[in-house]
């Protein structure tokens, strides 16, 4: 079923520099899954990208015009190539810190504007390339190489952000569940406005390792333990939802 | 998948892509039918990537091929 | 690059018109259909003029939420295919120094104007000074070969805003306009003219959009949408734009390509303006609006019996070092008034053993005749 993902891609750039197990490996099937199911030619689609593991989904992997920028400022490039030229199909591709740290101020004012962006923000909860520090997403309790005895600070919802910034579609999916994944990505894709997905990715070098998960296997387990549907949740208890993650669709 | 009585099954055809794998063995766990095995053989890059051990007992789950974080499993289309 | 001539977008004649103003409209003329900013003194009139005009001529226009989005969609929208610039002061360029090493290494042609006010930091901030000069072509890490011109009156922020963006094409450089509040500031008459001559970058589909064959050549530049799958990137890369960080043969040829496919053709660029330097003892080295009291002084001067002479930089990098060399063969001594501490003056000393005077003025006002004149016949 693959078949047609491989000509979407640069063979040259494979195997992949992600660590073995790597969420944003499983992200990356995914969104080529996505365009390959709405039989879109990634010709017209130009990907944007940050610095860390997941501004490297894109880049240099998917067969399209590939726009790997600075730290955090991958949707401010985007807004000028989408300004210039309206035709241009555009996806940013960037991890939680990219987005969401360096890059808040750009990600909130693009939701904002409500352009017709789609953000796929692959979120590990850690920075992992430069070895594994804290981010604005770690949960409480975690340990990183910056916060050895335990984070203290509180991480952000990324769904609740862009929705109240003004985002006109927000959901948010594990990789462990990558049927759901897909759809939901091509919700966005065709979605017009800002669209903002963001994907439970597991980092099992830098967060695993740290945080006593013994495999990449454990992690996705992990995901499919606690992530909810929305629509589960309508029928659990407070109790039952206690320390599960909610997915889905929440903006549409 | 239609099976005409006393018709047996076709095997699957899986491809698995040993340059590619990383020996994550996501798909190794994930699979209900237990149709992978770690390969014996150390790859070039350092790896034991897996092997298609048991390719009979697939049911096209597709699980392996979409968890794979390298694209390294192609699950053949069936007929 | 190709060269073309186009209509002027404005009528032909005179005008009577800001400089910032004038910024804009030649910006307009060269081409520039993006503009991305944020507000700043004294550059927000450069913006206002742009967001009035830009949908007249069929361009995009937006109010970034910070100077590091401007210019970053500034870089996006000139590989969507634009001709694209943004205008700022200090502070607002500090924050753009990032974007500004990320242009250079991925080749990407667009316009950065200073309006350069008093520094450092907030200052001073509707108050002239010349204190950026430096800093364009050394703020972003590594090596940066960059074009800067700077201009002295109103006609100059209209033409020198031209020839900034068919450098940019031309080179595939970012390229700074260094002006300043004085002359961002300014009103003085503006020439329309019919036409105007303009360079396009060069497209060639197929051909490596990241590298030439020639140590110190200018590649093809595809657009977004064009089916070139560009990559491109900030990290080091071969000419197809894949990232080679790992390559050492690639980095050495990628960074000697940057820095020389200007400096090897810099006489297309350095331009210098000279004013009774024939029979010169004294020479007098100024640009920008200070260069407009520097020629009064070196005629006040020639009247007191002086031999003086006033060599005008109208392009700042890559620097006239010939143009110095050859002045201090002609000169006993250099004088160089600037609205800073001695920027220019420093770098002179790169290329002549004849004294240079630095007449720095850094209170936040324009430097006038009288203290040129003075300041050089206290130093005689």
């Amino acid at each position: 079923m693959n078949q047609r993902i491989y000509e979407m891609i640069n063979d040259r750039a494979f195997p992949t520099p992600f660590c073995p197990g790597c969420g944003h490996g499983i992200l990356m099937g995914a969104v080529l899954r996505a365009f390959a199911e709405l039989e879109w030619d990634l010709k017209n689609i130009l990907f944007v990208s940050g610095i860390g593991c997941a501004a490297w989904i894109p880049s240099p992997h998917f067969k399209a015009d590939t726009l790997h920028t600075l730290h955090g400022r991958a949707i401010a490039y985007a807004t000028g190539a989408k300004l210039f030229n309206p035709r241009l199909k555009i996806m940013v591709i960037s991890g939680d810190g990219d987005l969401s740290s360096i890059g808040g101020n750009h990600l909130i004012h693009a939701a904002r504007r409500n352009l017709d962006l789609t953000v796929v923000c692959a979120n590990n909860s850690i920075y992992g390339m430069t070895g594994g520090q804290m981010a604005s997403t770690t949960p409480l309790g975690s340990v990183t190489t910056t916060t050895p005895k335990g984070n203290q600070e509180r991480p952000f919802d990324l769904c609740r952000l862009a929705e109240a910034a003004g985002a006109s579609f927000v959901a948010r999916q594990p990789v462990a569940t990558p049927i759901p994944l897909t759809r939901t990505l091509k919700k966005a894709i065709t979605h017009k406005g800002f669209s903002f997905v963001e994907v439970l990715s597991p980092c099992p070098t830098q967060y695993g390792r740290r945080n006593a998960f013994r495999s990449a296997f454990e992690m996705i387990q992990g995901l499919k333990n606690t992530c909810v549907s929305v629509e589960k949740a309508k029928g659990m208890s407070a109790e039952d939802l206690a320390g599960k993650v909610l997915v889905g669709e929440f903006v549409t | 998948m239609k099976e005409s009585p006393g018709k047996k099954k076709k095997t699957v055809v899986i491809h698995l892509n040993p340059k590619w794998c990383k020996g994550c063995y996501i798909c190794l766990e994930v699979c209900p039918k237990k149709v992978f095995e770690k390969s014996p053989e150390v790859s070039e890059k350092g790896f034991q990537p897996v092997l298609v051990a048991h390719p009979e007992l697939c049911t096209r789950c597709l699980q392996c091929e979409m968890l794979c974080p390298d694209l390294a499993i192609n699950v053949e289309k069936g007929e | 690059m190709e060269r073309k001539k186009v209509k002027s977008t404005l009528a032909p004649g005179w005008y009577f018109m800001q400089g910032d103003e004038a910024c804009a409209e030649g910006a307009l003329a060269a081409g520039c259909r993006f503009y991305a900013g944020y507000p700043i003194t004294p550059a927000s009139e450069i913006m206002i003029r742009m967001v009035q005009r830009l949908p007249e001529l069929g361009g995009a226009f937006i109010q970034m939420e910070d100077e590091i989005g401007s210019i970053s969609s500034v870089i996006g929208a000139a590989w969507a295919g634009a001709k694209a610039m943004t205008a700022t002061s200090g502070p607002g360029l500090s924050l753009m120094v990032e974007a500004i090493g990320y242009a250079v290494i991925t080749e990407t042609p667009c316009l950065i104007v200073d309006v350069q006010r008093a520094g450092p930091s907030t200052g001073q901030a509707t108050r002239p000074a010349q204190g950026d000069m430096m800093m364009v072509k050394w703020a972003a890490h590594g090596d940066n070969e960059i074009v800067a011109l700077s201009p002295w009156s109103v006609q100059e922020m209209y033409d020198l805003t031209v020839r900034a963006f068919n450098f940019a094409e031309r080179f595939r450089v970012p390229v700074f306009l260094l002006a300043d509040e004085a002359v961002g500031h300014l009103r003085e008459t503006l020439v329309i003219k019919e036409e105007v001559e303009i360079f396009d970058r060069v497209k060639i589909p197929g051909k490596p959009p990241f590298g030439t064959e020639e140590i110190n050549g200018v590649p093809p530049m595809p657009a977004f949408g064009e089916g070139a799958n560009l990559l491109v990137t900030g990290s080091t890369h071969d000419p197809w734009g894949f990232r080679k960080t790992q390559d050492s043969a690639i980095q050495a040829r990628l960074t000697e390509r940057l820095i020389r496919k200007v400096r090897d053709f810099k006489l297309e660029v350095v331009e210098t303006d000279p004013h009774l330097l024939d029979d010169a003892e004294i020479g007098v080295v100024a640009y920008g609006f200070t260069a407009r009291a520097a020629l009064a002084a070196v005629k006040i001067l020639r009247n007191q019996g002086v031999k003086a002479g006033l060599l005008r930089l109208v392009s700042i990098w890559p620097f006239a070092d010939g143009a110095i060399t050859g002045l201090g063969k002609r000169c006993r001594k250099i004088f160089v008034p600037e609205m800073n501490r001695g920027q220019i003056a420093g770098e002179m000393t790169k290329y002549t053993s004849t004294p240079v005077i630095p007449l720095p003025k850094t209170n936040g006002e324009v430097i006038e005749p009288a203290e040129i004149v003075e300041g050089i016949r206290r130093n005689l």
